[in-house]
């Protein structure tokens, strides 16, 4: 079985975020790592692909060449990585970035896609189901759980009220929440073997896209303002002298909630 | 009005068109001309009164869906009344599991952007949308550009829901075209996670719990005060994910958004995750031994202080009341 992750490479989020101050978009420079949400995804590739000829590829698109984000997953197990670098790219939205992996995914042929739900950085929550759409496939998205069933995939998808239980057939795009499954570390082994594992490097041309879909030149949105909003004041912070409960009580009766 | 028309993904549960749904429409009546909805599931009918009531005129019904999940084939109706010559300016959508996956399948089969995670909509010269960064400190005003609906994913709690009084919606059959192999995924069982007291995203008190609970007993601690307050159980993400509780009790970006009179927050750090989703209750409560947790940036009371020993004697504190 051929498993893809898709993998964002990202600023270190422990990092105070900032924008580019001239297109207000994430100041994306410095040091990338790979975002901690895409940990989960690789680690349930890893498991759902552990059989004999099986393999996990990684897909990722970022500036620059960027490969240590990629590294990581490498360590973790995956056997091969495609990036997709092109300075073409600045600056695109969710939709043209599900157009770059959707092209990048087809060359791999798989037979399940795995996503995070929502990246650390971005978060728009979608660019997974357009993926899915742009390949003509079915998705399942806030997996909480995964199996393999034959030619299925079955999946508990975490919903408002609760959970279903969802059965669809392969091949399929499946985004995992968080909690799927507990993430290896890598080893000193995975590390070093990473460092010679095949990354293929693309551009937009090589995936016979158009400059003018993706990047900047395709965004179909643009941001016109970034201010600060109103702060929350902050009020009585006071240390716990043994009256902390009985603090609480008071705000309570005086908000008159008891 | 600067904007013409508004659809509003209207979703339904327990027999009835959701709050967000609500939200959404009172908000399409202040900026457009003519709001429409777009609705699924067998209530469709006897929903379009409220729906009406909150400013709808029109209802388009995809119809009982059955065991499918309703991103594919939801898109592929409104896809369909589009290319009939019926598109809106903007379509709304709720922040929810399935209205992203309409909104993603939505946007690809347009090839129009989706602009998510909206907590605010300006009508100008078009319509903008505002979306909180960095956890809120900061707020990022954007808009589409070409033409075609704009596609905005808008956060629960963004807009207040008020009736306009409006007559009932008048119900027109949408049904999804079919979409092959994209709608192949079934559900073959649904569980609804039991739960006793007020909704979580309803609830007048939210008591939630974080990492510095310690261990996954102690949210006990978290259900006995809120309990005691007539209040939902809530939680961060870190425990969600540790497997503590369930993810309906999440608070926060991935889970739900909360605007109670009283958010208790304990052993919860304030991580940005968390935040968006809670900053806007009236009143914030904190409880965390860090001094330092940017939680008590938006709390009104702050205890810095063990919630081992500071819950267990508000719980008590509080029986004793009676």
């Amino acid at each position: 079985m051929n498993v893809v992750v898709c993998v964002k490479q990202i600023p270190d989020p422990a990092a105070p975020g900032a924008l580019n101050p001239e297109t207000n978009t994430l100041n994306r420079s410095g040091k990338l790592i790979m975002d901690d949400s895409d940990n989960y995804g690789v680690e349930m590739a890893l498991q759902l692909a552990g059989g004999e000829g099986d393999e996990v590829t990684l897909v990722s698109m970022a500036p620059g060449g960027e490969t240590s984000g990629l590294r990581t997953g490498l360590a973790m197990g995956a056997a091969r990585a495609i990036l997709i670098s092109d300075d073409a790219l600045a600056g695109s939205d969710a939709l043209g970035t599900a157009k770059v992996l959707a092209a990048a995914i087809k060359r791999a042929n798989p037979d399940l896609v795995v996503m995070a739900t929502e990246s650390t950085d971005g978060y728009t929550g979608t660019l997974p189901v357009q993926v899915a759409e742009l390949l003509g496939l079915p998705s399942v998205t806030f997996a909480k759980a995964i199996a393999i069933d034959g030619g299925n995939v079955k999946v508990e998808r975490q919903t408002e009220a609760g959970f279903d239980e969802v059965v669809c057939p392969m091949p399929a795009v499946v985004t995992v929440t968080a909690g799927v499954v507990e993430p290896r570390y890598p080893s000193f082994k995975g590390i070093m073997a990473a460092k010679s594992k095949p990354v293929d490097n693309l551009t937009v041309a090589d995936l016979g896209l158009d400059a003018s879909q993706v990047g900047v030149a395709g965004s179909g949105q643009e941001i016109t303002d970034v201010s600060e909003s109103e702060a929350r004041g902050s009020g009585e912070i006071v240390e716990d002298e043994g009256d902390g409960a009985q603090r609480v009580v008071a705000f309570l009766e005086q908000l008159k909630v008891i | 009005m600067a904007i013409g028309k508004v659809w509003v993904l209207a979703e339904a549960g327990e027999g009835a068109p959701t709050p967000v749904t609500l939200e959404l429409l009172s908000e399409a009546r202040s900026l457009a001309g003519t709001v429409e909805a777009v609705a699924w599931g067998s209530d469709t009918a006897a929903n379009a009164a409220t729906l009406g009531e909150y400013g709808a005129t029109t209802v388009y019904d995809v119809g009982e869906l059955g065991d499918a999940l309703p991103g594919v084939p939801v898109a592929a109706a409104m896809a369909a009344l589009i290319e009939g010559g019926n598109a809106p300016d903007a379509i709304l959508i709720p922040a929810t599991t399935d209205g992203r996956d309409v909104a993603g399948r939505l946007s690809a089969k347009l090839d129009r952007p989706v602009l998510t995670n909206v907590t605010g909509l300006v009508a100008g010269d078009g319509l903008s949308s505002q979306h909180p960064l960095f956890g809120g400190s900061h707020i990022a005003t954007a808009r589409f550009t070409g033409a075609g609906p704009g596609l905005f994913v808008v956060r629960a709690k963004s807009f207040a829901a008020e009736p306009s009084g409006g007559a009932a919606a008048a119900v027109v059959a949408a049904p999804a075209p079919d979409a092959g192999a994209t709608s192949t995924a079934r559900i073959v069982q649904r569980h609804e996670e039991e739960r006793s007291g007020p909704k979580l995203d309803e609830a007048a008190v939210v008591v939630s719990g974080g990492r510095g609970l310690g261990e996954a007993a102690n949210y006990a601690l978290i259900e006995q005060l809120a309990k005691l307050l007539n209040g939902a159980a809530g939680a961060s993400r870190a425990i969600v994910d540790a497997g503590w509780v369930p993810y309906s009790h999440q608070v926060g970006q991935t889970g739900k958004t909360v605007k109670p009179t009283v958010y208790v927050a304990c052993g919860i750090s304030g991580a940005t995750q968390h935040l968006v989703g809670m900053k806007g209750s009236k009143n914030i409560i904190a409880i965390n031994k860090d001094r330092d947790a940017p939680i008590f940036s938006v709390a009104d009371l702050g205890i810095v202080g063990d919630v081992h020993k500071v819950l267990p004697a508000l719980i008590e504190a509080l029986k004793a009341k009676g």
